[in-house]
């Protein structure tokens, strides 16, 4: 009985700690909306329609400017009123220069001519189709100050670490709370057992402790029952080969291998969020066996002017930030990629003094087995998902499948080749489904189970 | 009674007093086993710290750290492109056509790069003149990656900058303008335009500069006799495609005569095509690869060659040739009546470094007006002149050479006057050797320049009139090197670089409007005015030589043949040869040729006395075989001009002329060498006079040779249905089953065709492809590039030496080489046939030894030999753990992870084409060959696996050639067609004795080689029904 306060000093803590955590969590949640308003106020200030003026800058200027930083144009910010301050330029100049920029810097412009020597004489693409009204819609959203970086992100790092630091501690709460209880069961057990014996005894109950004495004891028995003993081992024997068998076959498979990366790079964010095409970094499956690293160059397609990680529109999640996955931390990880690749972002240049970066392989076939990637993805057309799993939903890279022969066997068993529309199959398809009696061939049916297809 | 029996157990107990008996008898060993030298000494033991249970738990401790860190698997890196190149695509691999000149390949080739690594040389099929790599050129890619090359510029031996070095030539030759001494340049013969206008630009702006190329095996005579007649330095041309009758006087042209490259055209004509083909006369000493495939070899010695040369030009001219002798005249008869009715469809060439020998060849096919002599386009893939490098060599000893700059020539090594030349070299200021790899000459220079591989090199080269090749580089230079044009333009002061000086030359004189781009992607290039503007020059050279001629056969032809008919012969004649692997010794570290196994003798790593069997009975010397299955030799001592070579070992060669030996080039390099690379001896210290028939003397000396031979039977022992020959006449006018007999068992007690009868139920192999290989034994010559090609392809081990001796060479195709008992193969049919009873004359058991030896001069046939394919497999069925099984498409594959190495599939195989890893051949020291080292490893087929120790390896029928075709024609959703499959060595066939492809197309070629009646099968009564098939040899017995 004594026990009691404990528990309810245990159930105390973790009730305690609850409330700390959802105090901590309640003012995250709280900081975004503020910030998101701000963002749609924002929108307002402007002569144009600042909503619209946003699409139209991620279509047409994204690719070369960005509001506060030079990239391969000047910054935008403010232009309007900039230009006209400093230079006493007007709308007028403005829409010139954006339909036809060219035009303006041979007409001897000099202002023209100045931005185009300091932007290493790159001449800005002339965008005819956009109409006045688009040009101040645009304006307006340059106009309007960006939003104010999200401020408590120190506080939400920390805060995360408390979360994530209370989780742990909660975990290992339960844990002994579990362990306690089953300890006091024990005790009370004895206890009980203990008072009845000392009941028996105070009514004079004789509790007869030799008569198991007379019996052989059970483990005797069973030893000297030889076809137990047989029949034991046997099952034993078995079992043990049946894990040490399972055990040894999972040697060398590394199904959910994700080891951390050089750079961490995001396949949710990549393929998922954004939506990119698998091969259109992964060129090389399409016409080789390998699938390729992308080089760096093909990052700077679109990195150039990707600078810095902005979040999805929700912002990020509980999970993210609870793993550390803040904007901060993927602007980082593009740093890391601009340091490999040479890139300077202050005079947007390739300084030429690249370091390769060292990524960690996930998928390692053996060096006897051929596998050859545009046979399945060009030929086949099987899906990258089919063996790699859900990548778009992957935040860290990991092995889905298991790379087994066992696994390629299946699959040849089961999956019909395409032949549709390839020549190359019309003949060898029309004969051996004959000699078969199928509507469809299987990979295997056509030689796909033949050894020497992946061994030589 | 039993117990009295004294059992012995030693010849020892018979001596009662012997004390080691008498001491066995107490104790277990004759003496102390001193335990107390490292037990006794208590201290020592007692004051070790580590006792025997810290020990076993090290020992128990390490064991477990070993096992749990064998269970972590290792992190593989895996590293991108930063920037990657357009062109390349990781996986994917790219050619460039490119061209071999190093003075004394020439070739237009391709270029097989993977992720920007050469790793594979293919021929060029749009180069009509030189478009087919040999077995050296197929193995120049591993030179490529060679680790011992140079890295970098050497002053006296240590590292310096270009600069140092430029600085030095260049204050060396300002220095020396206007004086007296001279700038010599001995270099390579280019061939190149380019290199010929650079050089006369270095004249032009140094007029003491003088130019001397030098040839390692000199063509001296013939480029000679060609100038005196026609004008010009160059070589004449044959085209043995359009000759109907060939006689060679010691002409090896299927190899490295006159440059080579003529293999093609003649396997082209001996294929009997409407009834006819060439056929080949062979006057020669030393069994060539030429001579193997004559259909008449006659074996004389060189001093007799040029009297029976003369002796024809007599008869053919109507002249009477005197000469001390009428022991030729049947023989010369006999060749002049054929040359007479073949007409212009003879050609007569010569081998023999004689001015004279040329002359007289030369006029013989003017004279014919023979349709495969061309000397309006000549070659210029020879330049050397013998005057100028003697004339060099006098001036340098004299001290009248300044500088001497060197680029592709080893000469130390390969002049036979090499100490004149060292000497020389000492009284020259400045001397600049240019050079891939360390070697005798520029461990003997001031200055060496570290040059380019040709692979890392630009250039240009016209290998005959009119038709020029370009050289791109394929790989970025793998180390601190140059290649010596750009230096020259360097010390010219230009700014150019060698590329756009090549352009020049090529935009203002060679391309005549046509598209450069166009000329470097195909890498050939012939202008149809420059044909034009030949046929021109034909004209006038036709003219000088008429002009010529007259004088010629006046004066100076008549001297010749006097002087060739009163050749006379003093003792023993010895013929330097190039062997097919080695050529004149450029790429001797290269493990692939000099694991390559000779095509004649069969010998690797090595190079030889070869003998006749009567002058070695003489000279009591033997080859023998012995248990290991080895062949050893003995030594005998070479003397040339009172210039030895101490110990040289013989193969005894049938077939060599009786009176003659030879001895091959390129061997006996020392210097720059790994120690397995070291083997042979020099034969250049014989080249006297650079005359490559010399006379010699040969004394036994003491010591036993091991070579390493790959095939030590030698004669096909009457197996007629192994080579199935035939002759032309039988050819044309009987049914094909008199001479392509199909074998028959007994079925039933019935004689049915053996291909009637099988054990297995046949698989239909009807649908998709169904791979076959043909062989034509009629335009194999033997000549091995596919061997390298295989190698290459395939990433097939070199084992070394001694491990080849034991047989355990790892060769996928081997070229077997056949020698026949009697006089022809027919004898040998005719001889087994008439053998009976055991015992006797007609007697099996005697007369199956007599079988085994080869006759003096037998005819030779050659057959290459790969895993046959066979549908029916004898390895499949034996294997315990199915490692090898059959694919559809007929290819027998070999799963290496699966094998667990009981070679039951090696013991079954009839034709002996699995080889089996007896070790770990990469990362090993003790085969420290290309596998061993990073620079070597560049050089392996990334789609093909490195095996392991302790697997069977063998032929794969390329499979990962067929299957990348395959995926091609699915990706493009296209037909294969015709030709798209291909081996390595199909490829690499350039005389089109292997054809590959697939039987189902009903329109292949090798369908139609299928059909054809001299198709037969290897070993057919086993009833293995191979893939592969041959076709039988058609000799041309035809006497006039």
């Amino acid at each position: 009985m004594k026990k009691v306060p404990n528990r309810n000093q245990f159930s105390k803590i973790l009730g305690l700690s609850l409330i700390a955590f959802l105090l901590f969590v309640s003012p995250l949640t709280a900081q975004d909306e503020p910030a998101a308003e701000a963002a749609t106020t924002e929108v307002a200030a402007g002569a144009g329609d600042a909503k619209n003026g946003k699409a139209l800058f991620n279509q047409n200027c994204a690719a070369c400017h960005a509001l506060n930083r030079k990239m391969t144009g000047p910054a935008l910010e403010n232009v309007e009123s900039r230009l006209s301050e400093d230079e006493g330029l007007g709308k007028e100049w403005l829409y010139a220069w954006i339909k036809n920029s060219p035009g303006v810097i041979k007409s001897g412009d000099a202002y023209a001519n100045k931005i185009y020597a300091e932007y290493n004489q790159a001449a800005m693409t002339a965008f005819p189709t956009l109409s006045d009204s688009d040009i101040d819609d645009i304006l307006a959203y340059t106009a309007a100050a960006p939003a104010a970086a999200p401020a408590p992100v120190a506080g939400a790092a920390q805060a995360n670490a408390t979360t994530t630091g209370s989780a742990g501690v909660s975990n290992e709460i339960i844990l002994g709370a579990l362990v306690l209880v089953f300890g006091l069961l024990v005790v009370m057990l004895l206890l009980v057992n203990k008072t009845l014996q000392r009941i028996a005894q105070a009514n004079g109950i004789v509790i007869e402790k030799d008569s198991a004495s007379k019996r052989t004891p059970i483990w005797k028995a069973f030893a000297q029952n030889q076809f137990l003993v047989l029949v034991t081992a046997i099952v034993l024997l078995l079992g043990s080969a049946y894990f040490a068998y399972g055990w040894m076959m999972q040697v060398g498979v590394d199904q959910g291998y994700a080891p951390i990366q050089p750079i961490h790079y995001s396949h949710k964010i990549h393929a998922g969020d954004n939506k990119i095409e698998c091969k259109y970094c992964h060129s090389s499956a399409r016409v080789s066996k390998h699938s390729g690293i992308p080089s760096l160059n093909v990052c700077m397609n679109c990195h150039k002017s990707v600078y810095e990680y902005t979040g999805n529109p929700e912002g990020p999640s509980q999970e993210d930030l609870a793993n550390g996955y803040t904007n901060e931390f993927y602007t980082g990880e593009i740093k890391k990629l601009y340091k490999a690749v040479g890139w300077d972002e202050e005079t947007q240049n390739y300084t030429g003094d690249s370091q390769p970066v060292e990524w960690v392989r996930i998928h390692n076939l053996p060096d006897f087995a051929y596998f050859n990637h545009s046979q399945h993805v060009s030929v086949a057309g099987v899906e990258c998902q089919t063996c790699h799993g859900p990548v778009e939903e992957m935040e860290i890279m990991y092995q889905y499948s298991p790379l087994t022969m066992g696994w390629c066997i299946d699959c040849h068993r089961e999956t019909n080749v395409k032949v549709e529309g390839n020549e190359y199959y019309e003949k060898i398809h029309a004969e051996l489904s004959k000699k078969y009696g199928v509507e469809n061939l299987t990979a295997a049916q056509l030689g796909g189970l033949e050894c020497g297809k992946c061994h030589y | 009674m039993a117990s009295n029996k004294k059992y012995w157990k030693n010849e020892a107990e018979l001596n009662p007093n012997d004390s080691i008996v008498e001491a066995l008898k107490q104790n277990e060993f004759v003496e102390q086993i001193p335990v107390d030298d490292f037990l006794g000494d208590k201290e020592t033991l007692s004051s070790t710290n580590t006792n025997r249970r810290d020990f076993l738990k090290y020992v128990g401790f390490s064991t477990a750290a070993a096992s749990l860190a064998a269970c972590e698997g290792p992190v593989v890196k895996s590293i991108p492109y930063v920037v990657l190149p357009e062109n390349i695509v990781p996986g994917v691999a790219n050619y460039y056509a490119t061209t071999i000149a190093n003075g004394f390949d020439f070739a237009s080739i391709l270029i097989k790069t993977r992720e920007g690594r050469p790793i594979k040389v293919e021929n060029n099929t749009l180069a009509k003149i030189g478009g087919s790599a040999n077995a050296r050129v197929q193995g120049s890619v591993l030179s490529l990656y060679d680790s011992t090359r140079l890295q970098g510029p050497l002053a006296n031996g240590e590292p310096v900058e270009w600069d140092v070095l430029n600085a030095a030539v260049k204050a060396k030759m300002g220095g020396l303008k206007g004086s007296a001494k001279k700038i010599a340049v001995l270099t390579q013969t280019y061939a190149s335009p380019s290199t010929n206008r650079l050089m006369s630009d270095l004249v032009a702006a140094n007029e003491n500069v003088v130019h001397v190329t030098y040839d390692a095996i000199s063509e001296d005579a013939a480029l000679t006799a060609f100038e005196n007649k026609y004008g010009e330095r160059a070589l004449a041309d044959y085209d043995f495609e359009k000759a109907g009758l060939i006689v060679s006087f010691g002409a090896d042209f299927i190899a490295d005569w006159q440059g080579g490259g003529y293999d093609a055209g003649y396997s082209r004509g001996r294929v009997p095509k409407n009834g006819k083909m060439s056929r080949h006369v062979q006057l020669e000493a030393n069994m060539s690869l030429t001579g193997a495939n004559a259909d008449k070899r006659v074996a004389m010695k060189p001093s007799a060659q040029k009297v029976v040369l003369a002796k024809l030009y007599g008869k053919l001219n109507g002249t009477s040739v005197g000469g001390n002798t009428s022991e030729y005249d049947v023989l010369v008869g006999s060749i002049a009546t054929e040359i007479k009715k073949a007409g212009s469809s003879a050609v007569v060439v010569t081998g023999l470094d004689d001015v004279n020998a040329q002359a007289v060849v030369l006029a013989i096919n003017e004279m014919l007006a023979s349709k495969a002599f061309d000397v309006a386009a000549p070659k210029y893939v020879r330049k050397g002149s013998v005057k100028a490098v003697n004339a060099l060599i006098a001036d340098m000893k004299a001290g009248r050479v300044g500088a001497l700059l060197m680029d592709g020539v080893n000469p130390v090594y390969t002049l036979p006057n090499a100490a004149d030349f060292k000497e020389g070299l000492s009284k020259v200021d400045l001397t600049v050797a240019f050079s891939t790899n360390w070697n005798e000459t520029t461990e003997a220079v001031q200055y060496v320049g570290s040059t380019n591989h040709y692979l890392e090199s630009w250039g240009d080269i016209e290998i005959k009139k009119g038709h020029y090749s370009l050289m791109q580089p394929t790989i970025k230079e793998l180390f601190d090197t140059k290649q010596f044009q750009t230096v020259v333009l360097e010390l010219l002061g230009s700014e150019q670089t060698y590329y756009d000086y090549i352009k020049e030359t090529w935009s203002s004189s060679v391309l005549n409007g046509a598209s450069w781009n166009q000329a470097l992607q195909d890498g050939v290039f012939s202008s149809d005015t420059m044909v034009v503007d030949s046929e021109g020059a034909t004209q006038n050279v036709a003219a000088i030589a008429e002009d010529a001629a007259e004088v010629v056969t006046n004066t100076s032809m008549a001297s010749a043949i006097r002087s060739l008919a009163n050749t006379t012969s003093d003792g023993m004649e010895l013929t330097l040869y190039s062997k097919v692997g080695m050529g004149d010794g450029q790429q001797a570290s290269n493990p692939w040729l000099q694991e390559f196994p000779d095509p004649i003798t069969r010998v690797s790593w090595d190079n030889y006395v070869t003998i006749s069997k009567a002058d070695a009975v003489e000279l009591g010397v033997e080859n023998v075989n012995v248990a290991n299955g080895g062949m050893d030799g003995n030594y005998v001592k070479l003397t040339v001009n009172g210039v030895s070579i101490e110990q040289v070992p013989v193969v005894v060669q049938p077939g060599q002329a009786k009176g003659t030996v030879g001895l091959s080039f390129g061997y006996g390099k020392k210097v720059g060498l790994k120690e397995d690379m070291q083997t042979g001896v020099n034969a250049f210290t014989l080249y006297d006079g650079f005359n490559a028939n010399q006379s010699v003397s040969l004394e036994k000396v003491a010591g036993n040779h091991e070579f390493a031979c790959i095939q030590l039977h030698k004669t096909l022992m009457g197996r007629g249905d192994i080579i199935k020959e035939t002759t032309l006449e039988i050819f044309n006018t009987k049914n094909h089953s008199e001479w392509n007999e199909v074998p028959v068992v007994s079925l039933d007690h019935q004689e049915v065709p053996a291909t009637s009868v099988d054990l297995w139920d046949s698989f239909d192999r009807t649908i998709g492809h169904h791979f076959n290989m043909s062989i034509d034994l009629n335009a194999c010559t033997g000549c091995g590039s596919c061997v390298i090609a295989c190698h290459a392809e395939n990433n097939v081990p070199v084992v070394g030496k001694a491990e080849v001796r034991k047989s355990r060479d790892m060769h996928w195709l081997r070229i077997d080489r056949y020698y026949s008992s009697e006089e022809t193969f027919e004898g040998d049919n005719a001889k087994k046939d008439g053998f009976d009873g055991l015992f006797g004359d007609a007697g099996s058991l005697g007369g199956f030894g007599e079988l085994e030896d080869p006759s003096a001069n037998p005819q030779v046939a050659f057959q290459p030999v790969m895993c046959q394919h066979c549908n029916h497999a004898p390895c499949e069925t034996v294997c315990p753990v199915a490692a090898t099984s059959h694919g559809r498409q007929g290819q027998n594959q070999m799963a290496y992870n699966r094998c667990v190495g009981t070679r039951y599939c090696a013991n079954n195989c009839p034709y002996k084409v699995r080889r089996f890893n007896w070790f770990l051949y990469n990362n090993n020291d003790e085969f420290d060959f290309h596998m061993n080292n990073d620079l070597g490893k560049m050089v392996l087929n990334p789609d093909v696996n490195v095996r392991s120790r302790g697997v069977i390896e063998k032929c794969s029928m390329c499979i990962q050639k067929t299957q990348k075709t395959i995926l091609d024609a699915k990706r493009d959703g296209r037909v294969i067609e015709d030709g798209e499959f291909q081996t390595a060595c199909s490829s690499a066939c350039s005389n089109g004795a292997i054809v590959f492809g697939d039987i189902n197309d009903e329109k292949s070629k090798v369908s139609e080689l299928k059909a054809s009646d001299r198709m037969y099968h290897l070993l057919e009564h086993v009833g293995t029904q191979p893939n592969v098939f041959y076709h039988v040899k058609v000799r041309n017995t035809n006497e006039a």
